[in-house]
């Protein structure tokens, strides 16, 4: 039984009572803004756990409101955003949103967002040295990495990027993002690093590399761990 | 279909008005001096005859005063020059008194006649060119329509049903409703998709975002998307694995694909074989897309990459979208696009890329065994 409040801020009424029910049935507690404004003081009444902010606003910004509400705000925010709008879903996420999903979404798809985004958040603070996810089992401490309980060798490169997934399992990373983690500042436009690196990692701790069930491919924004 | 009209108005068109001028000067000009010279042989006359055959001739061919001008003229060449007494513009006898004015009205109602023809004429050929617009814009509008309302009549009729006879209706059948209505939801969704691509082409705002993509990554990803409606065809893929990466728009070659691929699932029958491929060339790189359906007619071929063309063979389904979408975002990567029936029979999509390529040298990555 979970009682985490959500914030939803979207100004379509449609969107709002869909989201409003879907959560609902799912033990969550929902306060609803129907603009920038109104979601920007909800917010400050009453700190939600995680927030829904659609991008798409009309009277303020949502990058606009993203950016006030990060000045303050520390949990999770994810983006409801149209699809073909890569350059702004890049931009939200490099500029502190949680994880993104586009319209139309299906609300398995939302609700799981919601919950990884969720224990991600509470997770920052005491990171768990040993990540299981699947088949995978990543010491961060020791760092080894393995496979149906056999030992996966790995680059150093390859296990840096690996950590880095799975200490972001859920949530997607930007390709800037990864490249200035794992190669430092001014490699951001670099992609071919990350290209043949995915790739090789890919082949080293998937079942079937090209249907890849860990590191998923992003159109246009970057990748997902799960 | 009209552009076509058109083409074949603007080749057929007179030429401007200056030309017509001096076209039927120089005709009048050349003709009087070949008489003038056969005049004793033919009678003065005759002369005339020829020169209403002249103006006459002109009168088809051009506007009214150009025509109206060589009619002037030629009267009076050949008052001048022909009807004794000749060099004056003197008439002996009252008969020539009478040729001269007859040829004049003569001259006057050929001209007007010929030109009432001819506005008849292209009135009539407008309203022709009018029709077949509108007819085309018709088509497309019931295609769009279609397309459109099918889907929302599905959802609207399926939440009726539901909500009409919650009791009486089985758990199987509200499933299969629901369902249907996640399909038609989808459906609506892929297009208005195709609509908002094909307004942001028209529009020319489109610019590629080039970026490394791994294009055997792209192939699995093209695969993936049909997974669930390709249950009942056989796609083949065999990765490259000596392929560099290219610097391509990863989204809009995955729409691209996407968007043949569908049409390949659509336009073939249950159990057909499916076979992408990529491969590098000169310039850049190649995707291929075949199938082994039927292969598509000469008369289809010629259009099938034409906005709102469909396939003459198929009725119903599909927007017409699909692949002019395709073409767009290839030409917009400066690439090209074709499609060619097999041999063996089924249709092939080519498309070809410019791309820049790089292969990623293990000295490069300056990796070590960890």
């Amino acid at each position: 039984m979970n009682k985490a409040e959500i914030l939803i801020i979207d100004d379509e009424p449609q969107i709002r009572k869909l989201l409003r029910i879907t959560l609902e049935s799912n033990q969550y507690k929902v306060v609803q803004a129907a603009s920038g404004k109104e979601g920007l003081v909800a917010a400050a009444n009453h700190p939600p756990e995680l927030i829904l902010l659609d991008i798409g606003l009309p009277d303020k910004d949502g990058h606009q409101v993203l950016a006030e509400l990060r000045e303050w705000y520390h949990k999770p925010i994810i983006i409801l955003s149209v699809k073909d709008s890569e350059q702004d879903i890049i931009s939200a996420l490099d500029n502190g949103a949680t994880d993104y999903i586009t319209k139309p979404f299906r609300s398995g798809e939302l609700l799981a967002r919601i919950r990884s985004a969720i224990r991600l958040g509470q997770n920052m603070h005491l990171q768990e040295p040993l990540i299981t996810a699947g088949d995978l089992q990543v010491d961060l401490i020791a760092r080894v990495v393995k496979r149906n309980a056999e030992i996966v060798k790995l680059t150093s490169t390859e296990y840096n990027l690996l950590a880095l997934f799975v200490k972001n399992a859920g949530r997607v990373l930007t390709h800037q993002y990864i490249l200035k983690e794992i190669w430092g500042v001014g490699y951001q436009s670099e992609t071919q690093y990350l290209r043949v690196f995915v790739a090789q990692l890919r082949k080293k701790i998937e079942d079937n590399p090209n249907n890849p069930r860990h590191i998923i491919t992003e159109s246009g924004v970057g990748y997902r761990f799960s | 279909m009209y552009e076509k009209n058109l083409a074949y108005r603007l080749k057929t068109r007179k030429p401007d008005t200056s030309t017509q001028y001096l076209i039927s000067l120089m005709l009048i000009v050349l003709v009087t001096i070949t008489c003038y010279f056969l005049a004793n042989l033919i009678g003065y006359r005759e002369v005339a005859l020829v020169l209403l055959l002249v103006v006459s001739i002109l009168a088809m061919l051009f506007d009214i005063f150009p025509v109206l001008t060589a009619a002037v003229l030629s009267a009076l060449i050949w008052n001048y020059f022909f009807i004794p007494p000749t060099h004056t513009f003197h008439v002996g006898t009252p008969e020539d008194v009478l040729l001269f004015l007859m040829y004049f009205v003569i001259a006057l109602i050929n001209i007007v006649l010929t030109s009432k023809i001819r506005n008849f004429e292209r009135k009539a050929r407008d309203k022709e060119g009018r029709e077949k617009t509108i007819t085309l814009y018709n088509t497309l509008i019931n295609s769009l329509s279609h397309e459109l309302r099918t889907p929302i009549s599905t959802i609207v009729g399926a939440v009726d049903t539901i909500r009409e006879n919650d009791t009486k209706l089985s758990e199987e059948d509200k499933a299969e409703l629901i369902n249907e209505i996640e399909i038609a939801g989808f459906r609506l969704n892929r297009q208005v998709e195709n609509l908002l691509n094909m307004s942001r082409l028209e529009a020319g705002v489109l610019q590629p975002k080039l970026d490394w993509c791994d294009v055997n990554e792209l192939m699995h990803t093209v695969i993936r998307n049909y997974r669930d409606s390709a249950t009942d065809y056989k796609i083949y893929f065999e990765q490259n694995e000596n392929l560099p990466l290219f610097k391509i728009d990863r989204g809009l070659i995955e729409q691209a694909l996407n968007n043949i691929l569908h049409n390949a699932l659509h336009y073939t029958p249950k159990g057909s074989s499916i076979e992408l491929r990529v491969f590098q060339s000169d310039s850049g790189c190649v995707f291929s897309i075949s199938d082994n359906g039927k292969g598509i007619s000469e008369s289809d071929a010629a259009f099938i990459f034409d906005k709102f063309y469909r396939g003459a063979r198929f009725s119903t389904g599909g927007s017409g979208l699909g692949l002019s979408i395709a073409k767009g975002f290839t030409e917009a990567h400066n690439g090209t696009i074709r499609l060619k029936n097999k041999k063996a029979g089924g249709a092939e999509f080519i498309i070809e890329l410019p791309a820049k390529s790089m292969f990623v040298t293990d000295d490069e990555l300056k990796d070590e065994q960890g």
